[in-house]
């Protein structure tokens, strides 16, 4: 068996008296999408923060490509190759949009100790961040002013800035938050492209791309998981169905 | 629309940064006329004021770095400028001339207080670094005056100037003036490049979203303190000449009024431009000279004026003169 490129080893975090993520293990297989879906205020934003390392967890381990990374700071675990999205867009505003996509890939390039030489016209970082504004239909949006895009436009430049840093893994918290309907639909097709290179541990609440991109399922309720699954498992899971898809559906 | 289109000129669009060029340019030029014009009128006074304006500009432009560039808003900045000053008038007093020796003393002197209190200082952020940057600078000051050896509270007055290698040439009013001039252009031009470096790239991001900053894998702490040691060498450069020019040094260069000049300097210049702190300084000493000759409570006219350019001018007096010169170009971004 091959081992888990992430691995969420017994992860518990209380914030006072209310436990926001109770004993969770998760893993994510190469080339594997992983769903985490939850009602609202179930732990799952807090659960990719304490990945990131935004938080800190009280107890258990994050070990991503079998190294324990739950003491390394957030710019550290970047750096290992952890990419992410967040729910509430955080982007660059007042960077162009290619700007934006060029700062990640120049961290990724290393030697960002430079003072003189003119980033902007590096051609390097400038042709990595142009293809990856393609990859994600923004090609044509690259000398805008990343605050002025759309809605759906800056939830795509997130994902093109998590792209740029060349990650191993893909942390996506609600990458399609406040999108339409068909730009979800255009969103779920360019995740299932990229599904096969990098894994992804996604939260969204939109069923429909669940469905057709997780290979797995997990159901987080109260901070704790109470059911793991493909995504037939988790449709057909009558606690699963209870605290969660019953929900969405009544 | 404004806004952002000035912050993209910020950023270096060609077009907003042709212009910028032009006016520093222009400015320099109008510098270097000043001893010409001295001598017609006014009989040397304008050169030196010229020379304290530009002295303060190249603090101005050190703090614009952190302030404009890096969100760090320093209300300690002045303690670098008095280190400067201090390690000049210590070295005088002392009898070390040479300025090969002084300027290396003012650097380690100025960059060590940065990486130790720079260290601390940014574990803060908003309020409480501006908080612990003043505490640091006010320690630095009644240290400062405690010097009974350099004159304490009252200062230490200079007898003779620096020696550049058996040249004259801080000794002459000229000398002096292109000296200071040229550190002014020079300093100019590196935080310029700085700004649109892959250094300055990751403190200007790191200002608006530090978050998303660091989950590209940068560290944004590393990127600030560094910014904040070499805005202290730039100062403490600043203080070597402040030293030189007016041969008298004192706390009164490192205390937390100087600090809030500087700010208002930048504030009113215009943040994170260009030629927001040496527009901002210059126009500092001009206003200073205009008001004080109509009233001793000069300040009360210019207090409020710094409001005025503050609710209204956007982006500063810098902001203020590009949109002078191109509207068009703020429509267009």
């Amino acid at each position: 068996m091959t081992d888990p490129v992430l691995e969420i080893d017994r992860l518990t975090k209380s914030f006072g008296a209310l436990c926001v993520t109770d004993d969770v293990t998760v893993t994510l297989m190469p080339g594997e999408c992983h769903a985490l879906i939850g009602p609202n205020g179930a732990g799952k934003s807090t659960l990719v923060h304490q990945v990131s390392g935004l938080v800190r967890p009280d107890r258990g381990r994050i070990l991503f490509q079998g190294r324990d990374v739950t003491a390394l700071s957030q710019h550290a675990r970047a750096q290992a190759g952890l990419g992410r999205s967040f729910q509430i867009t955080s982007i660059i505003p007042e960077f162009t949009a290619l700007e934006n996509v060029a700062l990640a890939a120049q961290a990724r390039a290393g030697k960002s100790f430079r003072f003189f030489r003119d980033a902007g016209r590096e051609r390097a970082l400038n042709e990595t961040a142009r293809a990856c504004l393609g990859q994600l239909g923004l090609g044509d949006r690259g000398d805008l002013v990343a605050g002025e895009l759309s809605h759906g436009e800056k939830r795509l430049l997130e994902l093109a800035i998590a792209l740029a840093g060349a990650p191993k893994a893909l942390l996506l918290d609600e990458p399609m938050a406040g999108m339409g309907r068909a730009e979800s639909a255009t969103l779920t097709q360019t995740l299932l492209g990229l599904k096969a290179r990098y894994p992804m541990l996604l939260i969204e609440h939109d069923m429909e791309a669940v469905f057709t991109l997780a290979d797995r399922v997990s159901v987080l309720v109260a901070g704790a998981i109470v059911a793991t699954g493909t995504p037939k498992e988790i449709r057909n899971n009558p606690q699963a169905r209870a605290a969660y898809l019953g929900e969405a559906t009544a | 629309m404004t806004a952002s289109a000035l912050s993209a000129a910020a950023d270096g669009r060609p077009a907003g940064r042709r212009c910028a060029v032009g006016i520093a340019l222009g400015i320099f030029v109008l510098l270097a006329l000043t001893p010409l014009l001295s001598q017609l009128y006014g009989g040397g006074y304008l050169t030196t004021l010229a020379m304290r304006a530009m002295i303060l500009a190249i603090a101005a432009i050190s703090l614009d770095l952190l302030i404009g560039q890096g969100g760090m808003v320093s209300f300690g900045h002045a303690a670098f400028v008095a280190l400067g000053a201090y390690a000049y008038g210590i070295a005088i007093d002392e009898g070390v001339y040479s300025i090969f020796a002084i300027l290396p003393a003012a650097f380690a002197a100025a960059g060590l207080f940065a990486l130790v209190t720079g260290a601390i200082s940014l574990r803060t952020r908003g309020v409480y670094f501006i908080m612990i940057t003043l505490a640091f600078a006010q320690m630095l000051y009644f240290a400062m005056g405690s010097l009974s050896r350099y004159g304490a509270d009252d200062g230490l007055t200079l007898w003779s100037s620096a020696d550049v290698a058996g040249t004259g040439l801080l000794k002459s009013d000229t000398g002096l003036f292109l000296s200071i001039l040229a550190a002014l252009v020079g300093v100019w031009l590196l935080v310029n490049r700085i700004a649109v470096s892959r250094f300055g790239r990751v403190l200007r991001a790191a200002r608006q979203n530090p978050t998303r900053v660091a989950t590209m894998g940068y560290s944004v702490f590393r990127y600030r303190l560094t910014a904040y040691v070499i805005a202290a060498l730039i100062a403490a450069l600043a203080g070597v000449f402040w030293g030189a020019q007016a041969n008298f040094v004192s706390p009164a260069i490192g205390s937390w009024q100087r600090s809030g000049d500087l700010i208002a300097i930048v504030v009113l210049g215009g943040m994170g431009s260009r030629n927001g702190a040496l527009i901002g300084a210059l126009f500092l000493v001009f206003i200073e000279e205009v008001l004080s000759g109509i009233t001793h409570d000069w300040r009360l006219i210019f207090g409020p004026m710094l409001v005025l350019i503050a609710l209204y001018a956007h982006g500063g007096l810098a902001g203020w003169i590009e949109r002078l010169q191109g509207p068009r170009r703020s429509g267009g971004g």
